[in-house]
């Protein structure tokens, strides 16, 4: 009885055995999918960043695989089907317009999980993620406020969509909250990444006397026209201090190492889910300066006490004790949006298509 | 002193052989280029130009990336064998699917099939609009139609990017420019295959090159305005003392390539977006001057050419998930194709000798 017993053990040990190994040493295979090629700035770089900080947490844990410059139409649709059939377990897609191929395919994965970054639509087995750009616009607008000498802010947007607008806000808060006396102008530039355009706005904004200048585009051009002409301004998406070492004030840098490690390590924990953020465009995923899904890369070309005052926003921020859109709020027509007391909800971010005051012109319609 | 003199008979072997010869020299030259930056040579190729056709879904998806170039080459066709420079098969195929959207959008009451049809007559003449300003310009101030049509393709990437952010942006979409999604008898539905059920994005829109391919080389080789084409093409004075009409025959050649396109841009939004977005085309009208090159100018030679560059495309996108191989060492394998496929035509139709100089 007792040898037949330890036989019957041993058999099931053996016969149990490989699971386990597989169960416990399983790498995790990992998929990306990029806009454009990574380069050395920008969007998709930041998500390349991404990867390798994940590759660097994980090791030999996961597998990754990386497919880009995909455009955002039937090509993403087969790339993504194709990652989910060579058994990636968890498929990252870094851009707003593969929001419809990338839920199209998880239809068909339902074991796979997506992660869609920048989107808004959920299901089961997909999730969002995004990072809150405008806190970094905020300290940019208090910079940008003590630096210039013309009062005047040039800023150039990518489309007049309330992601964009909102940055533009808050910038305009914080410019506000230093100098009472500055205003921004915005040029559209009408697309997300073309050095072209993006260097010919900056001309714009130089020419009509700005001194300091935002973007949110993508490219480095806007800062190395700052730098050929003795303006100020601050980097996007990446540390873009290379192109631009005597005009960059500072970077805000989207870090999404933090997120894509967080949502990997539920998944081999068998935890991954689609959180359960509130229902609005921002994603169940809403991260930013205090959960270092937004971080600033070092202050230079500003004077200390600049860069002090700097700081204590971000800090402000980073613990919540500051408020972005506090009250009073008013439009730069001067209609009211909310009385003091009050501050904006994440709701009301997404739902912006106004400017605050400190902003000149319209919206365009 | 390098000199090019035309060959007086060319062999039709050689015009069949020296497509091939050019794929055979890239794939070498494309070996080498794998193993200098020390990529496995044969898993690479294999990853680049067989593994798309290792599974079905991946072979119908070969189909579905080359049905816009194909559509649109065959259109081409018609252009270049006449000798007329249509560089602008992109701006046409974002024009026809504009027109056939707009319109299914305007009228999503219209009833199912007839939707349909309305939208192939409405990309057609849409894509055909676009072509014909290259076309009155050329034939009645002779402006030069490599200029105008490429660069009436930035005008339609505008246009249309002006309609899906103002006139027809979906009130629903958070400001981002997309239209609404086309109404369900506008869509061109995916094929289920009994048994197997759907095949990768394979739709219903890819039968009609089944139906153009043949009907086009009927018309080239068969009939007296393909024949005027073909002399126009080869020789317009020739074609001058036949009688043939100049103006005509460059008018009705642009006119018939741009709706081509317009048609392949009906059906590739209809079939794989189902909405208006800023950016209907990826370069397929610049991709399918290749196609119709590579295949000769024949139209069972442009399915071919299609065929094998979106071959090449997926097998990129494969070579990059498994390998690891950039897009860009994989992007040089379509200029390394077009560039042997020149220089093998120039082979073949000249006779090169070096000559000393005294």
């Amino acid at each position: 009885m007792y040898k037949n017993f330890l036989k019957i053990i041993t058999f099931l040990c053996i016969l149990v055995s490989p699971f386990l190994y597989t169960s416990a040493y399983a790498k995790t295979k990992v998929g990306f999918v990029y806009l454009t090629t990574p380069g050395d700035h920008g969007w998709t770089y930041a998500h390349e960043l991404g990867k390798q900080m994940v590759k660097k947490e994980f090791g030999n844990d996961v597998e990754i695989s990386i497919v880009e410059n995909v455009p955002e139409g039937p090509d993403a649709t087969r790339v993504i089907r194709e990652l989910a059939k060579q058994g990636n377990q968890i498929i990252f897609t870094t851009s707003f317009g593969y929001m419809e191929p990338t839920l199209k395919v998880a239809k068909e994965f339902p074991n796979v999980k997506f992660e869609h970054m920048t989107g808004y639509k959920r299901t089961k087995n997909v999730a969002t993620g995004n990072i809150r750009f405008y806190e970094g616009r905020y300290v940019q607008g208090v910079v940008a406020g003590l630096m210039t000498k013309t009062n005047k802010i040039g800023y150039i947007g990518a489309y007049p969509i309330s992601e964009v607008i909102m940055g533009i806000n808050a910038f305009a808060q914080g410019l506000r909250s230093v100098n009472k006396k500055a205003t921004i102008s915005v040029i559209w530039a009408n697309t997300w990444y073309d050095p072209v355009k993006e260097a010919d706005a900056a001309k714009v904004h130089i020419a009509e006397g700005a001194d300091i200048l935002a973007q949110h585009t993508d490219s480095p051009a806007m800062l190395q026209i700052a730098e050929k002409n003795g303006a100020l301004g601050f980097g996007q998406s990446t540390d873009m201090g290379a192109f631009a070492p005597k005009a960059q004030l500072f970077a805000s840098v989207n870090n999404w190492g933090p997120y894509y490690i967080k949502k990997i390590k539920q998944l081999k924990d068998g935890k991954w889910n689609t959180g359960d953020g509130p229902d609005h465009w921002a994603g169940n995923t809403w991260g930013g300066l205090s959960t270092n899904m937004l971080t600033l890369s070092n202050f230079s070309n500003m004077p200390t006490d600049v860069a002090k005052k700097a700081q204590a926003a971000h800090d402000g921020i980073k613990s919540g004790k500051l408020k972005i859109f506090a009250g009073p709020l008013k439009t730069n027509d001067g209609k009211e949006i909310i009385g003091a007391g009050k501050t904006l909800d994440d709701g009301a971010l997404w739902g912006m298509n106004y400017y605050l005051e400190g902003v000149t012109g319209k919206v365009p319609k | 002193m390098i000199e090019f003199t035309p060959r007086k008979i060319q062999s039709s072997f050689w015009a069949i052989l020296s497509p091939i010869i050019s794929i055979a020299i890239t794939i070498l030259i494309g070996s080498l280029i794998f193993k200098i930056l020390s990529y496995p040579v044969i898993e690479s190729l294999y990853q680049v130009f067989v593994s798309p056709f290792s599974r079905p879904d991946r072979i119908a998806d070969i189909f579905v990336k080359a049905c816009p170039l194909i559509i649109i080459g065959l259109g081409l066709i018609f252009c270049f064998k006449a000798n007329i420079w249509n560089i602008g098969a992109e701006g046409q195929f974002i024009l026809g699917a504009l027109c056939a959207g707009s319109f299914a959008l305007l009228f999503p009451e219209t009833k199912t099939y007839m939707l349909l049809f309305s939208m192939f007559i409405i990309g057609f003449a849409g894509g055909a609009i676009w072509a014909s300003i290259p076309a009155i310009l050329k034939v009645r101030l002779n402006v030069n139609e490599i200029l105008v049509s490429l660069m009436l393709v930035y005008v339609a990437m505008l246009f249309i990017d002006f309609i899906v952010r103002g006139p027809l942006r979906d009130p629903m979409s958070f400001g981002f420019p997309l239209s609404k999604v086309y109404p369900d008898g506008a869509i061109i539905s995916k094929v289920d295959f009994p048994f197997i059920g759907y095949l990768g994005q394979f739709h219903y829109g890819i039968f009609i090159i089944l139906i153009l391919c043949p009907l086009i080389w009927f018309f080239i080789n068969k009939t007296l305005p393909g024949f005027q084409i073909k002399i126009f093409g080869s020789s317009t004075r020739a074609s001058e003392f036949a009688g043939f009409n100049k103006n005509k025959i460059t008018f009705y050649v642009l006119l018939v390539s741009g709706g081509l396109s317009g048609v392949a841009g009906v059906i590739e939004v209809s079939a794989n977006m189902g909405r208006l977005q800023p950016e209907v085309s990826f370069g397929y009208g610049f991709t399918a001057i290749i196609v119709a090159f590579l295949g000769r100018l024949n139209p069972y030679g442009v399915v071919i050419a299609g065929i094998i560059i979106a071959t090449a495309k997926l097998g990129a996108d494969n070579a990059q998930m498994v390998l690891g191989i950039p897009k860009v060492v994989t992007g040089i394998f379509e200029g390394m194709l077009l560039f042997f496929l020149l220089a093998s035509e120039t082979i073949q139709k000249y006779k090169i000798s070096i000559r000393k100089d005294n």
